[in-house]
């Protein structure tokens, strides 16, 4: 496998080599931020796209045809669009709040999202405490859609965003658990040491029932978080308008739109690195041949090979069943996906005790 | 004086805490208190992972930033109906208040400055997650399997006391 540090390395050693230190490391700092948002950026566009295609596929419509080859080009103009519209402002809003809610909503998002191991030797924040970082960071998302709800002085937007706290909060839980589940199997928390530990075997194959359950339990719990498929309750339109988005416009509109795809690709993105394998390529034991040839994809292909395949699963599930209530929404986590998950990780202690995995 | 990089992310963190920690005291709106109280402990989780302490750093984003800040935001949003700013202050308060918090601030000062600091054992790189949960569940000296059993306990209480108020039947 190509391993990335060798290229950090490289620029690390030629910016020390005519810089001081402390310098260099705040340049490759400033420069490692903007790649990520420069990420960040592209993957949005990209996942808009795949959004409105899959959708359209599963709809029986073709989307959009118009601009540029296949559509392809349509993407890009929507964002033009997007960044030359007017920023509303609304009369009787708390102004402070109403324009900080988007930027708290984002930064969480671009805080779980560099937790992702992409390739070999290119994570960008790897702790000791990886998964226990990543639960953290995505939960203060919940702030900044409270927030908006609120300052937006609106019913509409107050109810979407209860509705959403309420659903954000209860569903992390499930979140945990499932995430959990792994981390008793590896015995690591550490993001880049989870992929290594799969390179025998994904972990989905390697923990028998137990891994799947968690698998399908995150995938729920996954969606509900990021406020999507049959859980998009929060911007519930034929009640809500847009739930706690209403009032914005613009590009506040844009990165709270941004980050709701941005966050989805980072739930497909956990569930590929902790159930999936990350970046490690598909090994079957016996078969030298066939591993050699999977060795030569390279780990990033593998990583987003994956991750969208997650996103694709996601999407499906979305555009497939209709939405459901809000206290069917809490029943289903409270009284369903709570105590199997609590049983599935006693279930993963046993295995792990008494060494049944593989 | 020396300014490194370190030096110069402390003070930015330093002074984004005093700032909106003022601000947090001195604001007439509720909601606004909370937000800056979660810069507030952002900026703390900030120089926990400034030095390196990564566990506490996430704990602290997780159970303050994430936890109680938004429980503070959905609690104001469930009972504080009108969008009214806060009363403004009486004197005599304001002048207590401040009485105590400079009492507060040269309590403090009295006691960092007098106390006799040993030189710390810093072992450099970030403590393994095993040692954390070890000591955590460990019956051992300086262990805290029964501080974290106490503090169970008083939450389940605090679960049941919270139904037994919300469904009263």
């Amino acid at each position: 496998m190509f391993d990335f540090s060798i290229v950090t390395g490289w620029i690390h050693n030629l910016l020390t080599s005519f810089l001081p230190y402390g310098l260099a490391v705040f340049v490759e700092c400033v420069a490692i931020g903007i790649g990520i948002m420069i990420a960040y950026a592209l993957i949005a566009i990209i996942m808009i796209f795949m959004e409105r295609k899959v959708c359209a596929a599963f709809q029986c419509r073709l989307g959009p045809m118009r601009v540029g080859p296949q559509g392809t080009v349509q993407i890009f103009c929507d964002v033009i669009k997007m960044l030359t519209k007017e920023i509303v402002k609304i009369r009787e809003a708390d102004k402070f709040l109403y324009n900080l809610a988007p930027y708290v909503v984002i930064a969480a998002s671009v805080l779980a999202f560099s937790c992702l191991p992409v390739n070999k030797g290119m994570e960008v924040l790897d702790f000791n405490v990886g998964v226990f970082f990543l639960l953290a960071a995505s939960s203060i998302g919940v702030v900044g859609i409270l927030l908006a709800g609120w300052s937006s002085n609106n019913k509409y937007s107050l109810i979407g965003a209860m509705r959403s706290g309420a659903q954000m909060v209860s569903y992390e839980l499930s979140t945990g658990l499932s995430i959990l589940t792994i981390v008793v199997l590896t015995d690591t928390m550490q993001l880049s040491e989870i992929v290594a530990r799969q390179a025998d075997g994904w972990f989905i194959f390697k923990g028998h029932v137990s891994a799947v359950i968690a698998f399908i339990i995150y995938l729920i719990a996954g969606n509900a978080e990021v406020n999507r498929g049959p859980f998009d309750l929060p911007e519930a339109e034929s009640e809500l308008t847009a739930g706690y988005h209403t009032e914005y416009s613009g590009m506040h509109f844009g990165l709270f739109y941004v980050a709701e795809f941005v966050n989805l690709f980072i739930i497909s993105g956990v569930a590929t690195t902790i159930f999936l394998g990350g970046w490690m390529p598909l090994h079957i034991p016996g078969w030298e041949g066939f591993n050699a040839v999977m060795d030569f994809i390279p780990g990033f292909v593998w990583f987003f090979g994956k991750a969208f395949f997650v996103v694709w699963l996601l999407m499906w599930i979305k555009w497939t069943f209709p939405r459901l209530r809000i206290d069917q929404i809490l029943t289903l986590e409270w009284k369903y996906l709570i105590p199997l998950g609590l049983v599935n990780l006693l279930l993963m202690v046993i295995i792990v005790v008494f060494k049944l995995h593989f | 004086m020396d300014f490194s990089l370190q030096t110069i992310v402390f003070l930015f963190l330093a002074t984004v805490i005093i700032v909106c920690s003022i601000l947090t005291v001195t604001t007439r709106k509720i909601l606004r208190a909370a937000t800056y109280l979660l810069f507030v402990l952002f900026s703390t989780a900030g120089i926990y992972f400034q030095i390196n302490y990564s566990f506490l750093g996430a704990v602290q984003l997780l159970i303050y930033a994430g936890g109680i800040t938004v429980l503070y935001v959905f609690s104001i949003l469930l009972t504080y109906s009108q969008r009214k700013k806060g009363d403004r202050l009486k004197s005599s308060k304001v002048v207590a208040g401040l009485t105590a918090t400079l009492a507060g601030l040269g309590l403090c000062l009295f006691i960092t400055l007098t106390h006799p600091f040993t030189p710390s054992h810093f072992e450099f790189g970030e403590l393994d997650i095993k040692t954390i949960g070890f000591s955590l569940m460990g019956m051992g000296k300086y262990q805290y399997v029964l501080p974290f059993e106490v503090i169970s306990i008083l939450l389940l209480a605090c679960i049941i006391g919270g139904i037994l108020i919300a469904r009263r039947r």
